[in-house]
């Protein structure tokens, strides 16, 4: 920290994931800032993600004679979305080792995509789930409980909505301008919330679906 | 037609005029309150209106775009963030007083209406706390910090514009509320059930929740904004435990800032929830829970206070040491006191509701936690009057401020040691006593924290000194006129009067009650001693220019630079071999040097992104109150388009030539020259031009 200059002689090296080419300290320097700036907005976020699933918990016994986890969840459904989930969280990461071990961006572009198809199947499921519980009489206003629900896990889903626009911008970005370093530390970024986003979801499997279902 | 009408202009009538009510009603207490409702809202067209007419008549529309709306740099956008402080704070001075006048005369009745006076002081608490105490202190942070750290800008500057959109979103959202009424009465905090739907089914809590919402965001990316810059942008040397003690306030708020702002983002976006989809996160029935919100809040509220408190202190440090003519006594005790407090401040939220039905252990946990802040801000007191013992104190306008609070806020701090005792808060809660607790805590604390800095940096930003007369002036009226207004109010609490009442029945209390509309009668002349200073001295700014930088003798880097200082602060980013860098510098007689070579710099460059986010914001949040629909999905997907269309640019920076900063700094370094360097004794007259004596030996004259 103390020294600016020894960094350029580290190179690349202080992000496993990014490859930005002949090493150049500033930029570097703006692309380390950037990184661990959206660090620390993950953090941020994580708050609001941590504070819900407490008033989740708290308001587990206000379903107020309404119907509960037990009427409301599938398993089977809710099983296929963390795996199409953990699943895309892979292919972000073959994704990260493309961006950094290739000079073409083929491979780089068709793990993208198929990380964006997963996000997008993901939202489908979910949305589905949704309109079941809607079916079944679980909408938000009958009871404090499916209030609680429903402000986390769709919370969930509109990051993830988010993420896949962020996605498409940045294939954007890499169609305009090829595939700079803007862009690279954009998929470097975009990684991070995709992978705290996974995790955000096993919280959610964890203890909203395994635990209701239990 | 109706149809038509109602998806254009939603649930927005002609009853939302503030006159609307008194052409219908004629009893008197509907016309005096509508008349004052009218005034105010025509304050906000006037004001509106003469603000564009004098820039169009003056020709300043270019300037102002190119220059201060699309600005990226710090400094420009930490005076925008003062200015809106400035003007939110006179409008809340001016409620006050309204308020004080209506119960100096509330002997059963007064002038005002029980709605009327429920917006008055709503409004007054919402625009302190988010739209005149988070603009101010984020605006000395955002122009001082990066200068102190020997930083050319913030990490993420357009990012900063966006924070200034969305407060600046925030503010006129509740200035249009004057005009288009009315605003929440559900008071500052807001708590469900009576700002659910069902009880409160007007626009004035929506009002509220966005532009609290507006402003909660704008901290939050402040405060990461803050912590990113002052981790990763110092200038090689300045170590952590080099860095000025404002420069590790400013750290320790964006710190609270990122893990304090969320809290209130899930609440207020709950109880939105509950108002706009018919949840139940707060109602009263239905398995809602409104004792969720009120921890919510507070789990926010408590770091905020110390979000308010810590840039004051280490302003105040900052004062201290200037103007004491010695290093700051305990620099690395103030550290560590600054961090313990950041780290309590997040486990005594319960202390705010005592009385809500937590068991007495539970209660007694918290008021020990609460009791525990006392220790580490007593270290500070007590490190700053060590730095004044044995000093050459200088009284200047900062160090009037910085001594009245000293003296009050450790008052104010003996009467939270009573409150944060249960059994003793069960007697006084919610009474007046708790009114003057908080106001003595961020009037001294905060304000006087605030008015102090602008005092001791505005040379600085401006390039000449703040008229001195004057600012005395202020700062006893301030200091008088708290007093004046407030130690009643601890008296009336003990009395039993509670807070937020419109009128009273006692005869006791009016005495008391009269004194305090006096004391803010004496805020108000404050206001306008204010206001004159800052005429005087742009009138008189060529006598008391202070070009060559250092009209304090300062210690820190920023005085190490021209006032104002150029774009890019330094021609060359300095090294740093201690604390106090500058102070340093001039004992070794190596200020005011020219670098062997210059470079090219590269600063960001204008962007229109905040402007952008401040109309869609606003257009969004207006939309949601009115409940206009297509704005709110117009808006939306704009400020969408907006952020995507920011990630396409590819000329983010411009570069400023090496000639061109070595002309600018060696113009500066001529005109250095060319000053007479003054002694301390001569420092509130016009000779001095901002260039201070050398030290002789290490004392100082």
């Amino acid at each position: 920290m103390s020294s600016r200059n020894t960094h350029s002689l580290e190179g690349n090296s202080r992000h496993p994931g990014l490859n930005l080419g002949p090493a150049h300290a500033q930029e570097e320097d703006t692309r380390e800032e950037m990184v661990f700036g959206f660090w620390v907005f993950m953090m941020s976020d994580l708050i609001i993600f941590g504070l819900l699933f407490a008033t989740y918990v708290t308001m587990l016994g206000g379903t107020a004679g309404g119907p509960g986890p037990k009427e409301l969840f599938e398993m089977k459904s809710a099983f296929i979305e963390t795996m199409l989930l953990l699943t895309s969280s892979f292919t972000f990461g073959m994704a990260s080792l493309a961006l950094k071990y290739r000079e073409d961006k083929t491979r780089l572009v068709f793990w993208l995509v198929v990380t964006l198809l997963l996000g997008v199947a993901f939202l489908f499921f979910e949305l589905k789930d949704f309109h079941t519980m809607f079916d079944k009489g679980g909408v938000p206003s009958r009871s404090g409980y499916l209030s609680a629900f429903f402000s986390l896990v769709p919370l969930h889903g509109l990051h993830v909505t988010g993420a896949c626009i962020w996605l498409l911008a940045l294939l954007g970005q890499m169609t305009v301008h090829g595939l700079d370093a803007p862009v690279k530390t954009g998929i470097l970024r975009l990684a991070i919330l995709w992978h705290f986003l996974d995790i955000v979801w096993i919280g959610i499997f964890s203890l909203v679906y395994l635990g209701g279902l239990s | 037609m109706r149809d038509a009408m109602s998806s254009i202009f939603g649930r927005l009538g002609w009853d939302a005029l503030p006159f609307w009510s008194m052409l219908h009603d004629h009893s008197a207490m509907t016309i005096i309150n509508g008349i004052i409702a009218t005034g105010a809202a025509s304050m906000v067209v006037i004001g509106a209106l003469a603000a564009i007419v004098l820039v169009t008549w003056l020709g300043k529309w270019k300037y102002l775009w190119s220059e201060w709306f699309t600005s990226p740099d710090h400094k420009k956008i930490g005076i925008m963030f003062i200015v809106i402080a400035l003007v939110m704070l006179a409008r809340a001075i001016i409620e006050a007083v309204f308020m004080r006048a209506q119960q100096a005369v509330g002997l059963d009745g007064g002038f005002l209406t029980a709605e009327h006076f429920g917006q008055l002081f709503t409004t007054h608490g919402t625009i302190m706390v988010f739209f005149m105490a988070m603009p101010f202190l984020t605006g000395i942070i955002n122009y001082v910090m990066p200068l102190q750290i020997g930083a050319r800008d913030l990490s993420f500057p357009v990012l900063n514009q966006v924070s200034l959109g969305l407060t600046a979103a925030g503010a006129a959202l509740v200035m249009i509320s004057l005009v288009l009424a009315p605003f929440s009465i559900g008071g500052w905090t807001g708590y469900p059930p009576f700002t659910e739907l069902s009880y409160n089914p007007g626009a004035g809590v929506d009002y509220w929740i966005w532009a609290v919402t507006l402003s909660t965001l704008s901290s939050t990316l402040t405060g990461i904004n803050f912590a990113v810059t002052i981790f990763k942008k110092r200038a090689p040397g300045m170590k952590l435990f080099r860095m000025p003690l404002f420069t590790w306030t400013a750290l320790c708020t964006a710190i609270l800032m990122i893990f304090g702002m969320p809290p209130l983002t899930v609440a207020t976006g709950l109880l939105a929830l509950d108002r706009y989809l018919d949840f139940h996160m707060f109602t009263t029935d239905l398995g809602g829970n409104m004792m969720n919100y009120v921890n919510l809040f507070w789990a926010f509220g408590h770091p905020e206070v110390y979000i308010l408190i810590l840039p004051p202190f280490g302003i105040f440090s900052e004062v201290f040491a200037t103007f004491s003519g010695k290093r700051i006594y305990g620099y690395k005790l103030l550290v560590i006191a600054t961090m313990c407090i950041a780290v309590l401040s997040f486990t005594v939220w319960l202390h705010h509701f005592f009385t809500m039905g937590q068991s007495a252990h539970i209660n007694a946990a918290f008021g020990i936690a609460t009791m525990l802040i006392g220790i580490p801000t007593g270290v500070k007191v007590y490190d700053w009057m060590l730095t004044m013992y044995r000093g050459r104190i200088r009284l200047s306008v900062p160090m009037v401020y910085a001594i009245g609070f000293i003296m009050l806020f450790v008052l104010g701090g003996m009467t939270g040691i009573i409150l944060a005792t249960p059994s003793v808060d069960y007697q006084v809660h919610n009474s007046l006593f708790l009114v003057a607790h908080f106001h003595n805590m961020l009037i001294p604390g905060l304000l006087f924290g605030m008015l102090s800095a602008t005092n001791f940096w505005f040379p600085k930003a401006f390039g000449f000194r703040l008229e001195e007369r004057w600012g005395y002036r202020a700062a006893f009226c301030w200091i008088i006129g708290f007093m004046l207004a407030f130690f009643p109010l601890y008296v009336l609490g003990l009395m039993g009067m509670p807070r937020r009442s419109v009128a009273y029945f006692e005869p006791q209390y009016l005495p008391w009650m009269i004194t305090a509309g006096i004391g803010a009668l004496v805020i108000l002349c404050a206001l306008l001693c204010l206001l004159i200073q800052l005429w005087v001295s742009i009138r008189d700014r060529h006598a008391n220019n202070v070009f060559a930088g250092d009209p304090w003798d300062g210690r820190t880097l920023e005085w190490a630079v021209s006032a104002p200082p150029p774009e890019y602060n330094f021609p060359v980013l300095p090294e740093i071999y201690s604390i106090d860098a500058f102070m340093t510098e001039k004992d070794r007689g190596q200020g005011w040097q020219a670098p062997d070579r210059y470079e090219d710099i590269d600063m960001p460059a204008n962007s229109a992104l905040g402007v952008v986010v401040a109309v869609t914001g606003l257009a969004m949040a207006f939309g949601l109150v009115w409940y206009m629909w297509w704005l709110v999905i117009g808006a939306g997907l704009l400020t969408l388009v907006a952020v995507i269309a920011r990630g396409f640019v590819r000329q983010t920076t411009r570069t400023i030539s090496a000639s061109e900063v070595q002309r600018t700094h060696e113009h500066w370094l001529e005109q250095v020259r060319r000053t007479t360097p003054i002694k301390r004794s001569h420092e509130q007259s016009t000779a001095n031009h901002g260039l201070p004596v050398p030290p002789i030996e290490g004392a100082v004259q």
